[in-house]
């Protein structure tokens, strides 16, 4: 039996050391965790916001032992985390998951709301190392575009491209728009993506085209993140221990569920 | 050298997934098959759907799991899709696993389930935390006789009744259960826990109290199946409770198990625990000179 695994699925109780306004819906959360700070990009944890609710969130930065989650307003369980200031109690298991390959050579992250979190974390470890890192950013408005100052430290001016719903920043449409001439100008020796699936499907789409490399991450309702439960199974995979990283290899075996339906909190099949 | 059989089931392999585990679609349990369960048993259905607990819906506790999940399911008539689906795709026994909150809706879902393909149904008679069902059934042997009589009458499939280990004298709930026609016993349950936090001073889980399952529970299933066996010669019985290992599968076939349900030990081993399982079983069967794993069970009762 997996010591391991026992010890991350234990729960611990832990301060948030510090929060941070990242727009008017996201904020990062620093909580202190040894086991989590040992996460690698693509990993996500359980956080416990005690007497309300256990949520799966991927993890964006560790640094030091302190470990930092970027968590968009979307219903109860977020709003009351949202609502809570440095010095109160969280619960936290994990990590869990797999995490995406480091490639070298040129790679293109595509980040799509608060799909960039984990790939700001990614980002940050491979810019050393990769010959040239690209990054596409999408959002709905300016303000919801999240951590542009550092991703422009990480890529250069040519390499970011942003876009927004609205046009109040950057290109004005989705973020998929600008991929197919960016994926046919230049070559890429791995794309990595994450966001709302939809989206995910669309440049899985692209990638497939093209016969190009992609690790999507992906997001479902999940209960336990350890692999029993079965509430965020995608095919035969589950997102919390198969994945939730996954390659175009295994995304072509899930195509009848990718971007189009996902379990509800019932089990029943709902379409996205 | 693996196969058995339960209730006229026939098994490639004596390792069978135990419910709640997985089991929503048809493609999770194809890959539970593959792995080398010689039978899965879906999630418990019944009549309407239900969301089930919000989470904390899994704690780790010392030597195991504390769940309460809350029994979600998409309900029977959604479900039956599924299991037609499975059986297309299946090449194991399929196994329904069955909650409702009285004997018609017990029956209801059963037949539907039965409908729709299942090879046999599991009565969840023993979820420690939900209330009017589960372990308040199986705790109770008028009403478990109610219930278990009730699904004999509308179905013509092995019917497998899964008791509770809260109880005092767990010989009393199985004669009652056979007595009323349960084909075979899957024993046991999760053993009902509580897992709180002392930095918060709050319970755990959202339900508060939960089910214990894993290595901490091995000790008191083989018990009750040693007890089962020794007060009923004859009904096969599926040993579940902690089973991580071989050495685990093994002791529950020498207490009287035909198979075992392996459920927890996926989070710890992921599932090749099954091919792992089967393997050790198949050494210590050859090692021990015996031709089939059917030839070890209830041994431990020899003296």
């Amino acid at each position: 039996m997996s010591t391991s695994l026992i010890a991350a699925n234990t729960l611990r109780t832990t301060e948030i050391v510090q929060i941070r306004t990242d727009s008017p819906s996201v904020k990062t959360f620093a909580i202190v965790d040894r086991l989590c700070a040992k996460a690698k990009p693509g990993q996500f944890l359980m956080l416990w916001i005690p007497g309300i609710d256990e949520i799966p969130l991927s993890i964006m930065d560790v640094n030091n032992g302190v470990v930092s989650v970027s968590v968009k307003q979307v219903g109860d369980a977020t709003r009351h985390l949202h609502d809570m200031a440095a010095g109160q109690t969280v619960g936290v298991r994990g990590p869990f998951g797999n995490s995406f390959t480091e490639s070298r050579g040129r790679v293109l992250l595509v980040g799509g709301g608060t799909g960039t979190a984990p790939l700001m974390f990614l980002a940050k470890q491979l810019s050393a190392k990769t010959e040239r890192l690209s990054f596409v950013e999408g959002a709905k408005t300016k303000d919801e575009l999240l951590f542009i100052r550092e991703l422009n430290g990480i890529c250069n001016e040519k390499s970011l491209i942003t876009t927004t719903e609205d046009g109040t920043y950057g290109l004005q449409c989705m973020v998929t728009q600008p991929l197919a001439s960016l994926l046919d100008k230049e070559k890429f020796d791995m794309i990595y993506t994450c966001g709302p699936e939809v989206m995910v499907k669309k440049i899985f789409e692209l990638t497939e085209q093209r016969k190009l490399p992609l690790e999507a991450s992906l997001e479902r309702l999940m209960r336990c993140g350890i692999g029993l439960c079965g509430s965020c199974v995608i095919g035969k995979y589950r997102v919390c221990r198969d994945g939730p990283v996954f390659t175009a290899a295994q995304l072509r075996e899930v195509q009848e569920e990718l971007g189009i339906s996902k379990l509800g909190f019932d089990g029943s099949r709902i379409p996205f | 050298m693996l196969s058995t059989s339960v209730a006229g089931l026939a098994l490639a392999s004596p390792t069978m997934l135990a419910s709640g585990i997985l089991g929503y679609s048809a493609e999770s349990l194809n890959r539970v098959a593959r792995a080398g369960a010689g039978s899965v048993v879906s999630k418990s259905i019944g009549v309407e759907p239900r969301f089930g607990y919000p989470n904390p819906t899994v704690v780790q506790a010392e030597a195991g799991l504390i769940n309460a999940v809350g029994l979600p399911n998409p309900g029977i008539d959604l479900y039956s899709e599924e299991i037609k689906f499975a059986k297309i795709i299946l090449k194991i026994p399929l196994i329904v696993s069955i909650f409702g909150y009285s004997a018609d809706e017990y029956a209801t879902v059963a037949k539907k389930a039965v409908g729709a393909g299942a090879d046999a149904v599991e009565l969840n008679v023993s979820c420690p935390h939900v209330q009017f069902t589960g372990s308040e059934i199986g705790q109770n042997p008028k009403l478990l006789t109610e219930v278990v009589e009730g699904v004999k009458a509308v179905v013509n499939k092995p019917l497998i009744v899964k008791l509770s280990p809260n109880v005092t004298d767990i010989a009393v709930t199985a004669k009652a259960a056979v007595k009323a026609g349960a084909d075979a016993l899957t024993a046991v349950n999760t053993l009902k826990a509580l897992a709180i936090d002392p930095e918060t001073m709050r319970p755990i889980l959202s339900n508060i109290k939960g089910g214990l399952s894993g290595p901490a529970i091995k000790p008191v299933a083989l018990r009750a199946v040693y007890d089962i066996r020794e007060e009923l010669p004859d009904v096969p019985i599926i040993g579940c409770g902690g089973v991580m290992d071989w050495q685990d599968a093994v002791q529950f076939f020498l207490a009287g198990a035909s198979a075992v349900q392996v459920g927890t030990a996926v989070a710890f081993d992921d599932l090749e625990v099954f091919a792992s399982i089967n393997k050790g079983v198949e050494n210590y069967v050859r090692k021990k000179h015996y031709g089939s794993v059917k030839e070890i069970v209830n041994l431990a009762h020899r003296s």
